[in-house]
This record gives structure tokens, C-alpha cells and sequence, in this order.
């Protein structure tokens, strides 16, 4: 159908639409799969906003067993979290907001630089590289645990927020570089042919051409970074105490097996999921094009 | 074009580094400062009103400051564990309990507090009960915990509905009697079962009761030279016992049911009786319970023992490479003393006092009338729990629901899930304790 001359297409008007008929031109799924999506949408939000509820309510109706629906609302969990309760939230949201930042701002660094060695000017055996890159990922996170714990221990690095950073560092990095990846290598190459024989430099182009062009996949990339380290936990349990521990760490501790918490751990984590959503809505336009970007490869 | 390439990537990299380590240069620091405590402990309620009065009166008095870590129970023990036998110093103290305390001191991994009690006569240990002093002392006599609180198990249930039924419970009540006021009053409100016992897999959920079942049965876990005796026709009658009451007269959902289902459960009045830990007590009289005052209190039921109640206490512990022992006991002595007891009591209510380790609170007129329903029977449960010889024959071991070694918790926990899946309905109790005495081997093998 690819070599059909467009001339001789019976269709050639409907190729040709007028702007105003190209609304409805647009192609549309049925209703059926319209209510499927929302209904699968539906119930991968149902959990959230079940916790927003429960957040709401008293312990009492929370721990009651069957849902309360029309239970009256309160914001009592909310203000424990902040200020009524014994431990004190902000060290730990902040010690999350330094590791999660400073660690997605260290894996764009080396991320960016590497996907470009590896797809505008691929060094020698690059896909070994890349699949070196990837083979990282392969160990189970837990089987690596206790290496590291020592290696911490040894260093007097437990309870640093520093080997937080480097940690989540190394365990991005492999899924930027993969991802960064590809997203170079959607900037066609006559671009950065035209920027040499310009006699622009490494940094030039870096900072000119790869930066403005795959900023959608940077804004992707960093997103998807700072998620993973926002919500580590395993490490951060292992890693932190008094001094360094985490936002998911001291979520954990609402958990108790003896007494009513689920109120009080569901306004938690909805204080705690919200700086995530808000850099998801912030990046969401450039996210789109990001995600869009790779999906159409 | 390679080289400037490669210094530039070079360049940008450290950049990055310098940048990152400078920032948060400050944040860090796993070190002791002068001044601070540094506590791990358990996210039970009495620890949440701990750290909540610990900067107004400790801090205010003495000057430290009192950093915590608090988790869940299990989290706890997986850091703990991580803790002590790296011995990071990451903490100075961390709540521990009568099972880890001992053995945990044999393996030189506890400061001894035995200096710091004998010479501090405001703590007054004599007033701690004997029993609790007993199973946090290690091998070498030394004390190497204090409590905080403590726990024995006894029976509760509701008098309304006995009475309704026409049944009385004896102050110290048989299996035999409580199983058939189960059958008894199972259904006697609608929706309501006869008994609430824990069926939730780990050593420390349905473990912990059904042990307490065994040793009054006349069953072990071992004799006294490690012969695993896990398949005798004791722990099987008693584990048949346990297995068939809570089927047939237990809670919905058993398999899944620890302490806080089943404290739901008889505070909504899904159940008439529950046996287990004497410090739920505190929260069925709690103000706004719907159940409060509807309760009565008997000792832990028997077969074939004087009584079967099991001994458990959340205490503190001082870790060895601590270089900080002195605040930190400061801290653990004012934890557990007479003072934080009447400062709860006076500030938060005396039902939330952290109870069952010290006599002198039992004689407090004040916590005696708050706690009228159930002060004497959780005294009378603690007093009489015998960590030492809580069986019909001697045990390698002190501890009453547990065996107090570090492999109990895989032994106990592995055959708490093949118990569990009896509960369920999925496989026989044959073959759970046949399994259970093939594991319980491995284990006595290190040990004969």
C-alpha cells in the first residue's frame, strides 16, 4: 500500500481534510472501549482514593472492618502528622527531597554524556556497554544488601544521607543511560554534523543541541529517577537511622501490630505521595511528548 | 576531538560530584555526639507516648536530647538483629524483649546494666518483678535489660453474655471449661463466635499462645538435653486442641487473626472470649470502647500445669559498642521508672501507664481504680508465669511461649505456617508437627 500513487486513490478528498472537518475526522474508539479505559483507569485509582478517604476518617471507622462510605470527615490525621504526633516529619521528607533531587541531578549528569558516547558517536562494542549497563539490574536489590550495609558500616557511612545519594545514584543510572539513550537517538545526526563543521565543541553541543532537543526525554528520564528514589525503601531501612532516614522509612513507622493505624498511615502517605504527583503534574506536558517520544520508535 | 571529548565528560563528572558532597555535607554524620540518645525501638503504643513525653521531661531535665528510630515489630527485629551483630553503633539503646536479651548478652553483643542498677537506688530493681529480672539476665548473672513493660496471657470475656447464657468462669479456669463455654456461647448474639485465638503464621503470633496450650498439655518443644519432641502425643493433642476450637468456635478469618483482629473482634462483639496478652486489657477499658466494663478476667486456662500464662517484656538494652552508656542510662532508668509511670498516669491516663513490671503500681491507689477490672488477675497472670520450668518437665531454655534461641524464630515461624494452613483447612496437624519435628532436629543438632 506504500507505493500506492496518491493520485489514483479513490480516497485522495478524505486524505485532504478541510480544517474544519478535521475534528471529527480524528479517529475515535468506540464507546465500548471508552468505558473499558475509564473502567481500568478507574480501578487503578481506587486505591488512592480509597486512602484519601480513609485518611479522612477517624481511626475508629477506618479500623471498623466494613467500608464507611458516609463516615463523617476529619482532618485530625492530618494535623497529627504535622504537629501532634511524637516524631517530628519534616527531617525525614526533607532528607527524601535531598537524596531523591541530588541523586536524579548526578544520574543527568553521567547520563546524558554516556547515552551520547553510546548512540550520536558510538564508541567501539557499545552495545557490550549497553548491556553491561543493563546486567547491573539483574542482581536482586536484596542479594546486594548486605555487601553494601558493610561496606557503610566500614566507611562510618551508616546513617549518611551522602551514600543514600551515591547509592541511588548507581542504582538509576543503568535505566537513564537506557533510556537517554534513546531518546539521542531520535536528534537526527546532520544536526550535530552541522554543528562541527560550525566548530562547535563537546560542551557546545551538549549544552545547544542534545540538551534543548531531548529535554522532553530529560524531563521523562529525571521523573522516573526521582520516583525510584523518592520511594526506596529496602536500602533507606537498612542504610539510615536516627540522622538520615527517609520519608518511606518513617512512614513505616505508623505500622503498629498493636492498636488502630490505618487512618493515621493513609493521611502519611498521602502527605508523602505529594511531592511526587506534583512533579508528575509539573513535568506532565513535557512527559507526554517524552514517552511519546520513544513509544513511536 | 576524542581528548577534549573525554577531559570534558571527565570535567563534568566531578563537577557533579564535588557538587553533591558539598551539598549535603552537613546532613550527615553516623557518629555519637555528646548529649544525644539514640533509640531504636518498637511502634507499639506505649513507646508512641514515650516519645512523645520524652523532650518535655527528660530532655528538659537532664540536658540529652533523645533521637528515635520506631518501626513495626518485624522491621524492628530485622534492624535490631542487623544492629547487634554488626555492632554498627548506629544506636546507643533499642528496645528488645525476654527472647532476644539472654542470648544476645551470651554473644557479648549488650552492656551489662548490672553497675549502673545496683548503684542507682532511685530505680529501686527489687520493685521490679522477680520473674522479669530473671529473663533479661544473662548466663553470667548480670542484668542486660530493663523493662518497660511487661505482659503475661490471660483469658477475657464477656460477662454480659455469660451471664445471659447462664455460664460462670472460674477465676482459673481448664481448656476443658473454656472449650465447652465456647460451644456455649458461640452464636448466643448474632454474628458472634465462641473465642478469639491467634492463627496469624510467625513464632511470635499463633506460636505464642498454642505454646502456652502445649507446655499445659505436658508437651515441649525440647527436653532438657534437646531431644525435639515436636510429633509426641502431648504437643499433638495440644496443637489437635487449639486447631479444632478455633475451627469450630473461633473467629472468621483465623488463619489471618493476630493480636489486633482479634481485639477488634471482641471490642465489636464479634466473639465472647479471647486469650491472650494481659496489656490488651488496657485498651478494651479504654473510654469509648464499647465494650468497656462488659469484660471479665481469668488466668491463662490449664490441663495439666498450676498455670500457663506466658511471660513477655519489651525492654531496653545497651548496645556494647555503645561509647555513650551513661546518658543512655539515664534514659533507659528514667524510662522505666516509678516516675514515668505517675507521669503517664497524671498526663495521658493512668489506662495508658506502661504496666506489668513494677509492684509498686499495683499498690498506686490511683492506677487501682482506674484499672479496678483488671489490675489483680494481670498481676496475679505475671506473678505466676514461670519462665524457668513452664512445663511438666525441665526445659533447655528460659522462656515460657518461646525457646529461647536464635533459631526459634525459623523453627517457630516455619511450623506456625504448616499450623496456620490446619487452621485454614488446608492439611492435617499430623503432618505439620511431623515436618516441625524433622526441622526442630536440625536445630537440637547444634546444640546436643
Amino acid at each position: 500500500m506504500t507505493t500506492t500513487d496518491p493520485a489514483t486513490t479513490n480516497d485522495a478528498p478524505v486524505t485532504r481534510p478541510t480544517a474544519t472537518r478535521r475534528p471529527r475526522r480524528r479517529p475515535r474508539g468506540s464507546a465500548i472501549t471508552g468505558l473499558a479505559a475509564w473502567a481500568v483507569g478507574f480501578t487503578f485509582v481506587l486505591p488512592v482514593l480509597w486512602m484519601a478517604l480513609t485518611s479522612l476518617h477517624t481511626e475508629a471507622d477506618a479500623g471498623a472492618g466494613r467500608p464507611q462510605v458516609f463516615a463523617s470527615l476529619t482532618f485530625a490525621n492530618y494535623s497529627d502528622f504535622f504537629s501532634g504526633g511524637g516524631a517530628d516529619p519534616w527531617p525525614p521528607i526533607i532528607n527524601s527531597a535531598t537524596a531523591a533531587i541530588l541523586s536524579t541531578l548526578l544520574v543527568l549528569v553521567l547520563a546524558v554524556p554516556a547515552a551520547y558516547a553510546l548512540s550520536v558517536k558510538p564508541i567501539e562494542k557499545w552495545t557490550d556497554v549497553m548491556f553491561f549497563f543493563l546486567s547491573t539490574k539483574m542482581l536482586p536489590m536484596v542479594a546486594g544488601l548486605l555487601p553494601v550495609y558493610l561496606i557503610a558500616q566500614k566507611t562510618g557511612l551508616l546513617d549518611n544521607i551522602t551514600f543514600l545519594i551515591l547509592i541511588y545514584t548507581a542504582m538509576n543510572l543503568p535505566i537513564a543511560v537506557w533510556m537517554m539513550r534513546s531518546f539521542l537517538a531520535e536528534i537526527p545526526p546532520a544536526l550535530f554534523e552541522a554543528a562541527e563543521i560550525d566548530g562547535a565543541g563537546l560542551v557546545t553541543i551538549l549544552r545547544k543541541i542534545v540538551v534543548p532537543l531531548s529535554a522532553p526525554g530529560m524531563a521523562a528520564t529525571a521523573l522516573i529517577c526521582f520516583i525510584f528514589s523518592w520511594n526506596e525503601l529496602l536500602f533507606a531501612k537498612s542504610l539510615t537511622g536516627t540522622v538520615a532516614g527517609t520519608a518511606p522509612v518513617f512512614l513505616t513507622s505508623f505500622v503498629t501490630s498493636q492498636g488502630l493505624f490505618l487512618a493515621q498511615v493513609s493521611a502519611a502517605a498521602i502527605v508523602v505521595s505529594l511531592p511526587v504527583l506534583i512533579a508528575g503534574f509539573a513535568a506532565q506536558d513535557k512527559l507526554v511528548q517524552g514517552l511519546s517520544l520513544g513509544a513511536v520508535k | 576531538m576524542r581528548m577534549r571529548s573525554q577531559r570534558a565528560l571527565i570535567g563534568l563528572a566531578s563537577i557533579a560530584v564535588i557538587a553533591t558532597t558539598a551539598a549535603c555535607g552537613g546532613a550527615g554524620g553516623g557518629g555519637s555526639s555528646k548529649g544525644t540518645v539514640r533509640v531504636l525501638m518498637v511502634n507499639n503504643p506505649q513507646m508512641v507516648d514515650l516519645q512523645k513525653l520524652t523532650a518535655a521531661n527528660f530532655t528538659k531535665d537532664t540536658g540529652i536530647k533523645v533521637k528515635f528510630t520506631v518501626l513495626p515489630e518485624n522491621d524492628l527485629r530485622d534492624k535490631a538483629s542487623q544492629e547487634f551483630t554488626n555492632q554498627s553503633n548506629q544506636y546507643d539503646v533499642a528496645t528488645l524483649s525476654n527472647f532476644e536479651i539472654p542470648f544476645y548478652s551470651n554473644n557479648g553483643w549488650l552492656a551489662s546494666m548490672q553497675g549502673y542498677s545496683d548503684k542507682d537506688t532511685s530505680f529501686d530493681q527489687a520493685d521490679v518483678f522477680p520473674s522479669m529480672s530473671k529473663s533479661l539476665t544473662g548466663k553470667d548473672g548480670k542484668i542486660y535489660g530493663e523493662p518497660f513493660y511487661g505482659e503475661s496471657s490471660f483469658l477475657m470475656y464477656r460477662k454480659d453474655v455469660f451471664k445471659k447464657a447462664g455460664i460462670s468462669m472460674p477465676e482459673k479456669p481448664t481448656w476443658d471449661q473454656v472449650a465447652a463455654a465456647a460451644a456455649k456461647v458461640d452464636g448466643a448474639e448474632p454474628g458472634m463466635k465462641g473465642i478469639c485465638l491467634r492463627g496469624q503464621p510467625g513464632w511470635g503470633e499463633v506460636m505464642a499462645p498454642l505454646t502456652t496450650v502445649v507446655n499445659t498439655f505436658g508437651g515441649t518443644w525440647f527436653e532438657k538435653d534437646w531431644t525435639p519432641k515436636v510429633d509426641a502425643p502431648e504437643f499433638k493433642a495440644a496443637t489437635n486442641f487449639y486447631v479444632n476450637l478455633v475451627r469450630k468456635h473461633g473467629e472468621a478469618g483465623a488463619p489471618q487473626s493476630g493480636f489486633t483482629e482479634c481485639l477488634n473482634a471482641l471490642t465489636q462483639g464479634k466473639v465472647a472470649m479471647w486469650y491472650d496478652a494481659t496489656s490488651a486489657a488496657g485498651s478494651l477499658e479504654a473510654s469509648g470502647s464499647p465494650v468497656a466494663g462488659k469484660i471479665g478476667y481469668a488466668q491463662a486456662p490449664v490441663k495439666d500445669t498450676k498455670s500457663a500464662g506466658w511471660l513477655y517484656a519489651w525492654s531496653w538494652a545497651i548496645e556494647k559498642k555503645s561509647k555513650n552508656t551513661d546518658n543512655a542510662w539515664k534514659f533507659v532508668s528514667w524510662a522505666s521508672s516509678k516516675k514515668y509511670e505517675e507521669l503517664v498516669g497524671k498526663e495521658l491516663g493512668w489506662s495508658r501507664v506502661p504496666a506489668g513490671k513494677r509492684a509498686s503500681l499495683y499498690a498506686n491507689p490511683a492506677y487501682q481504680k482506674a484499672a479496678g477490672a483488671f489490675a489483680q488477675p494481670t498481676l496475679t497472670a505475671i506473678e505466676n508465669a514461670n519462665p524457668v520450668d513452664p512445663g511438666v518437665q525441665p526445659r533447655p531454655t528460659v522462656g515460657v511461649q518461646f525457646v529461647d534461641i536464635p533459631e526459634f524464630t525459623d523453627l517457630g515461624t516455619r511450623v506456625s505456617q504448616y499450623i496456620s494452613s490446619a487452621i485454614a483447612g488446608k492439611g492435617s496437624v499430623d503432618d505439620a508437627l511431623k515436618r516441625g519435628q524433622g526441622l526442630a532436629e536440625t536445630v537440637a543438632d547444634k546444640y546436643r
